[in-house]
């Protein structure tokens, strides 16, 4: 056969979150230690498709990445029409430990970016025996909004347009052309209004600076990496919220962005390598 | 470089595609400096340096003259690297009517970006 078909799979599973079912499509690759990959804010796991495809990664990693409801193929939970989609911290918590759960994840390594990073931060503090580290791209306890997020969905701005527009430049400058717009379709593709309440939690309900002192990394590992680009979650951020928890290892990421694993593969594989040979070191 | 703009962009039919639904008057403000562009169904019309009185623009986009040379280098380093960068970190302000900027977001970005071309091919 000469075509190249990817070693990635894709399912569905079925899961209750909020009392309601809900049609939750998920990616895999690889063998090994579970890592479960957390996509950003109004896009959806295809982000992680070249950690999947990376056989340094897979030879040791069983990659999974689920696409939160609302976004990419999971569908919104029945009723959705007359929902304002909000994320809530509470929400995105149940999502991930309920979908953990239900493929027998044995302590997931964690990572997640954007909101996603911001989530593991979460997850760590209230959930750490039962991961085996986090890693947080892009992540931090707290953001200072920069734009006014009514722009995102209202009829007389186009909504996939506007929010692709929006983070075009949390991409970061030397990326590949390639990659940077793969990146930016992702968000052009999100459905109505769910950038915009993916940002509810992010801006409103994540407020983790209280929190993030109670980790114990001896119980759950954390990772921290953020791009030099990113003015969205700064590498000030990144250092200031590492700073805070005991044990935990943060790095800049010269020349990334906000969306470090789908914008530039190549040279975020440079960072991500190192950390999960630690993970690895620190799991056997 | 802002006087460019009108054959920066007028050359690139893909921008001037993208920006076919607008027709608009903005201001850049370069510095001290403003600079009336005219927009019309995605074609540069006019750049007009200094004040043009009484004529009316929707929204502006103020910056130093040093943030925009540095937006304009062929690969600019962090946080001058993008509009919003440069307001995040209080470098430029957007003030006005942003309905035609946010609908029309991607081709007024690159309209902005056009003159780091010039650096390129320099």
């Amino acid at each position: 056969m000469a075509a190249r078909i990817e070693p990635i799979a894709g399912r569905y599973v079925h899961l209750t979150l909020g009392g309601r079912d809900c049609r939750v499509y998920f990616e895999e690759a690889g063998r090994g230690i579970p890592l479960l990959c957390l996509h950003t804010a109004g896009s959806d796991g295809r982000q992680f498709r070249h950690l999947m495809n990376d056989a340094a990664v897979t030879d040791h990693f069983r990659v999974i990445a689920f696409d939160l409801p609302w976004h990419g193929k999971s569908t919104p939970p029945i009723g959705w029409e007359n929902d304002e989609y909000r994320l809530t911290t509470a929400a995105y918590v149940e999502a991930v430990m309920t979908f953990s759960r239900a493929l027998d994840l044995d302590r997931p390594v964690v990572m997640g970016c954007s909101m996603g990073g911001r989530i593991v931060l979460e997850l760590a503090a209230g959930h750490g025996p039962d991961l085996g580290a986090v890693i947080g791209l892009e992540a931090a306890d707290h953001q200072t909004p920069w734009y006014d997020t009514e722009w995102l969905h209202r009829p007389d701005v186009h909504g996939g347009e506007v929010c692709a527009a929006l983070v075009s430049g949390l991409v970061g400058a030397p990326a590949p052309d390639e990659h940077r717009w793969e990146t930016l379709w992702g968000y052009m593709q999100s459905g109505p209004g769910v950038f915009k309440g993916d940002l509810y939690f992010y801006r409103v309900d994540s407020d983790f600076r209280e929190r993030v002192a109670g980790i114990d990394t001896r119980a759950c590992p954390v990772h921290l990496l953020t791009g030099s680009y990113d003015f969205s979650c700064t590498p000030e951020d990144t250092l200031r919220t590492a700073a805070k928890i005991k044990g935990a290892e943060a790095q800049i990421m010269d020349g990334l962005g906000h969306f470090p694993m789908s914008e530039d593969p190549a040279r975020f594989r440079e960072y991500i390598l190192p950390v999960l040979a630690r993970v690895r070191a620190a799991r056997a | 470089m802002i006087e460019r703009l009108v054959e920066l962009v007028n050359a690139d039919e893909a921008l001037v595609r993208r920006g076919r639904f607008l027709t608009t008057d903005f201001l850049v403000e370069v510095g001290e400096t403003p600079y009336h562009v005219s927009v019309e169904r995605g074609r540069m019309a006019s750049v007009t340096r200094r004040p043009v009185l009484m004529r009316p623009w929707r929204f502006a986009i103020r910056a130093a003259e040093d943030a925009w040379l540095e937006f304009w280098q062929p690969v600019p380093r962090p946080g001058y690297h993008d509009l919003f960068a440069l307001t995040r970190f209080g470098r430029a302000r957007i003030e006005g009517d942003l309905q035609p900027l946010m609908a029309n977001l991607r081709y007024i970005k690159e309209v902005l970006e056009a003159p780091r071309r010039l650096a390129r091919s320099a």
